[in-house]
């Protein structure tokens, strides 16, 4: 082991039990606090809010917009997939349960909602299957359209099951059978806690979810898809599972709403009605689970409040339209981003979610996986008359390239060699146009990046590739997470933390420097940190096989001298590629070095063959290319 | 059986509404690919230029006038949006661009609801439209048959803009790299801001050569605003002929399936893009990688 990672190892532990007591101190009562006061806030609401004129039904309507939100929040403000046609869910559980009640084909309240729920949750799989193949636009475009087409449905084909525009009427009022006793909700309050109650369930299983190894890579897919694609989670799964849950609380919350105004209205299908979602929860605060219920709140006692103002009323949804441009605008993070940002501010330390981590840090080399290769010197990556062709444009032609295991490898050549390009296709994130690229001896060519890492080799990229909104700790937890839950597990309802977890964040982190940022967000980190982190998340996905690209590019004098010892410190039990520009870095790390020129392979050998090979001089001299290293 | 006669004129039908559907979606489509934004007010749009074109028809009697003040007054507006709003959201993630462009919307719908109120309202296709029209044995309205030439000539004009002239050679220019198009010297803003006029213009245009054919209310844009998603989706966004075809295939899926059975028409409209999204995700025009 080496000299700085030693020392950053002692640091460390010297830092670490003050660090421990602080973080135990604050226990379950700082960890549950949102959840108490959720529910010390539906407690009071009744005793509180009616003074300001807020009345039961106004609450339970609120709070059926609140849970529909909750799943759309976890879709939207923690995934970022922002989908236009959430009403289709709410819809489809609506009916269904409205359907079952009436027409007496089940009569247990709780049994109609979990069948309504079940649909939405399936009618979910089937969109999200088909609108998750394309993001951003498309994403937002087709959930749209998809969503109009239930509405269409449900007005022609559906029409017998649904009342057409005329909706289900005389949907019974809820009615709870506990086997010796029945209990009748009547309206007013005794539905407002009846609605609570499912509320602050989907409120506690939201933060679980938000706080579980899953929401971690939710998080990451808002911040940097490709990265924590490249990182070895398969991102797809993720989206269609979350997508999934989303539809059932929309499904849920549809459910209630009809049995809430005992008649399902058709317009729950409507586009108005998924837009109005999406207003709420970005006029409350996307990513804060209670955004939307705020946005609820003030959408629609804005609305009541307009509506007593005589010839105002009629304006009321153009000021809204208006109050809306403008919170996009100016006020991004909605009232409740806003209030959290203040609180964050206040307290001049994130509100991390991971108070309760342990500071354990694992052994620099625990995080590696045993070499699974049997002897050193044999090879573990290799590519076969490697060729790329865009069109006329020749990129790499017929490239051989072999890295054994143990060994440090360096690629250089003159820009526009075509370096970039063979590396993509090393590292599976470009096919090839002919040629093969195997890893241990299976061939990987063009089998994606989610693969390459799962199966033991990673790549930091030349263009820092962060979760820019995330801090250090979290950044580093999702390669470690990727390693030790594989590409996708549904573990939504599991703590993020264990000693495994934590241990190996803390390794990674220690190995790049950056103990003391630890709990820094990304975007207020220097380049020169930023730098260390992009190594450092290619470290932390515990692959044996890493290829950096350019990883001294933009770095001062000091910076490169500390990535040049890095890079050294971390040599033993992996085996690295490394394009570079810094001959001079180069020469000193390199045990041999392959030069590209024009997207051949020109030359191979030990550094000092490299040195003097008249071939490499001219190339890099100017004397076969105008342009110069 | 449905008769060939009838087969024929729902094809001419489907021709006549994709076409409408494709100059609508065009708009949509060269504003995407120019600006890398999605204008969910497109909708808007398509009706502020609709009531327009309805008032300076009342006003002046003259339907060519009308078409006029119509596309005018939704240039006027684009115009307006890319200046005041959108140019700040460029840089911003597309999510913003949705939602600050849907606002927009909103606000746009609302204003003409407070000008003219929720009724509907009809406008009388022009004395030159008024009138059904015999080719062979098809017997088919008049005013739909020139909206099918309007819209084909409309089409044409676009395409040559866009593919003809050096402001087309800009615009596609900036849509590879709008950074390398501005180190050239070349005033991208405007261009921006010109291409934004356009689409604005291409829907409010679409709008009152619409008009005599549906009623007019301030929530008819909707509507408008996802066939034509499904359009770009279809054809691929920021394709120009992407439009244009997807435009034709939704709109001979429309009028082939109403024939049958016309609770199943919009539905089918969305079918054909779910298989789209399953085979070919780019779109039938559409590039692969762009998204």
């Amino acid at each position: 082991m080496s000299t700085l990672q030693t020392t950053t190892l002692q640091g460390d532990a010297a830092a670490a039990p003050k660090q421990a007591v602080n973080s135990s101190r604050g226990g379950i009562m700082r960890r549950q606090l949102p959840e108490m006061l959720v529910g010390l806030g539906l407690l009071a609401a009744p005793f509180i809010l009616p003074v300001v004129g807020m009345s039961p039904d106004l609450l339970t309507r609120i709070l059926i917009w609140g849970l529909f939100g909750l799943g759309f929040d976890l879709l939207f403000g923690y995934t970022g997939l922002l989908s236009f046609g959430q009403a289709a869910f709410y819809g489809t559980g609506g009916f269904v349960t409205a359907y079952l009640l009436t027409s007496g084909v089940v009569s247990n309240l709780l049994l109609a909602l979990l069948i309504g729920t079940v649909m939405a949750s399936i009618a979910g799989l089937a969109i999200g299957y088909l609108t998750l193949r394309r993001t951003g636009i498309y994403f937002a475009m087709s959930t749209l359209a998809f969503g109009e087409m239930f509405y269409f449905l449900e007005n022609s084909s559906f029409k017998e099951y649904t009342g057409g525009e005329n909706g289900i009427a005389g949907v019974p009022p809820p009615e709870l059978s506990l086997g010796f006793v029945n209990i009748h909700i009547s309206s007013g309050w005794p539905m407002y806690w009846f609605v609570a109650i499912f509320f602050f369930v989907g409120y506690l299983i939201a933060r679980r979810i938000v706080r579980s190894p899953f929401g971690t890579v939710l998080k990451a897919i808002r911040g940097n898809p490709k990265r924590a694609t490249a990182l070895g989670h398969s991102i797809q799964s993720y989206k269609l599972t979350v997508f999934v849950v989303a539809s059932a609380y929309a499904g849920l919350a549809g459910g209630l709403l009809g049995v809430f105004q005992s008649y399902m209205p058709p317009d729950a299908f409507a586009l108005d009605t998924s837009a109005q979602l999406v207003i709420q929860t970005v006029m409350g605060g996307a990513g804060t689970l209670l955004g939307p219920l705020l946005g609820a709140t003030i959408w629609l006692y804005l609305y009541e409040g307009l509506q007593q103002l005589g010839d105002i009323g009629a304006y009321w949804k153009l000021i809204l339209g208006i109050i809306f441009v403008i919170l996009v605008t100016v006020f991004r993070h909605g009232v409740a981003g806003g209030i959290l940002d203040f609180v964050r501010h206040r307290r001049a330390r994130p509100l991390a979610a991971d108070e309760e981590g342990s500071d354990r840090v694992a052994g620099a080399l625990d995080i590696v996986p045993p070499l699974s290769s049997t002897q050193a010197g044999s090879p573990v990556l290799e590519a076969r008359g490697v060729t790329k062709h865009y069109g006329g444009l020749k990129a790499n032609t017929d490239i051989n390239f072999t890295l054994r295991e143990g060994e440090l490898h360096g690629v250089i050549g003159p820009n526009g060699a075509g370096k970039s390009t063979f590396f993509a296709m090393l590292a599976g994130e470009l096919a090839t146009t002919s040629g093969k690229v195997f890893f241990r001896g299976k061939e990987i060519t063009g089998i994606g990046v989610t693969e390459v890492c799962q199966l033991g080799m990673s790549k930091s990229y030349q263009i820092n590739q962060l979760f820019e909104h995330l801090t250090v700790r979290e950044n580093v937890m999702i390669p470690v997470l990727a390693r030790l839950r594989g590409k996708y597990r549904n573990d939504m309802l599991r703590g993020l933390h264990s000693d495994e977890l934590d241990s190996q964040v803390n390794a990674a982190i220690g190995m790049v420097d950056l103990t003391r940022q630890a709990d820094t967000r990304v975007s207020d980190m220097s380049y020169g940190e930023k730098r260390r982190l992009e190594i450092g998340l290619a470290l932390a996905t515990g692959a044996n096989v890493l290829l950096f690209d350019e990883p001294l590019a933009g770095l001062g004098p000091e910076e490169r001298v500390l990535v040049v010892a890095l890079l050294k410190s971390v040599r033993e039990g992996r085996s690295m590629v490394i394009v570079e520009h810094d001959m001079d870095a180069m020469f000193e790390l390199a045990e041999r070095i392959t030069v590209l020129y024009e997207g051949r392979k020109l030359a191979e050998g030990g550094p000092d063959e490299i040195r003097r090979n008249p071939d490499v001089q001219t190339a890099y001299l100017g004397g076969m290319d105008d342009e110069s290293a | 059986m449905p008769s060939m006669s009838l087969v024929f004129s729902q094809l001419f039908n489907g021709l006549s509404v994709g076409l409408l559907l494709a100059l609508i979606s065009t708009g949509l489509t060269i504003i995407y690919g120019t600006l890398g934004v999605i204008n969910f007010a497109h909708g808007a749009l398509f009706v502020v230029g609709a009531y327009a074109g309805y008032t300076t028809y009342a006003l002046t009697g003259s339907f060519v006038l009308a078409v006029a003040g119509g596309s005018a007054v939704a240039l006027a507006v684009g115009l307006v949006m890319e200046r005041g709003l959108m140019r700040q959201y460029y840089s911003r993630p597309p999510e913003d661009q949705i939602l600050v462009t849907f606002g927009i919307g909103i606000v746009l719908v609302e204003i003409v609801r407070g000008l003219y109120g929720g009724v509907s309202l009809s406008v009388a296709p022009p004395s030159w439209g008024t009138g059904i029209a015999r080719i062979g044995s098809l017997i088919y309205p008049l005013y739909r048959l020139e909206t099918l030439g309007i819209a084909a000539v409309t089409l044409l004009l676009l395409y040559f803009v866009l593919y003809r002239t050096s402001l087309g050679l800009i615009v596609r220019a900036g849509i590879e790299d709008s950074q390398m198009v501005n180190a050239l010297g070349i005033n991208v803003k405007r261009t921006f801001l010109v291409v934004f006029g356009i689409g604005a213009m291409a829907a409010g245009f679409a709008g009152v050569v619409n008009a005599p054919i549906v009623a007019l209310t301030p929530d008819m844009g909707f509507r408008y605003l996802v066939d034509s998603f499904v359009v770009v989706v279809i054809g691929g966004v920021g394709s120009f002929p992407g439009a244009v075809v997807g435009g034709i295939i939704a709109g001979e899926i429309l009028s082939l399936t109403a024939m049958i059975n016309p609770q199943y028409s919009d539905v089918m409209l969305f079918a054909a893009m779910a298989l789209v999204l399953i085979f070919r995700p780019q779109g039938l025009m559409g590039q692969e990688g762009r998204e």
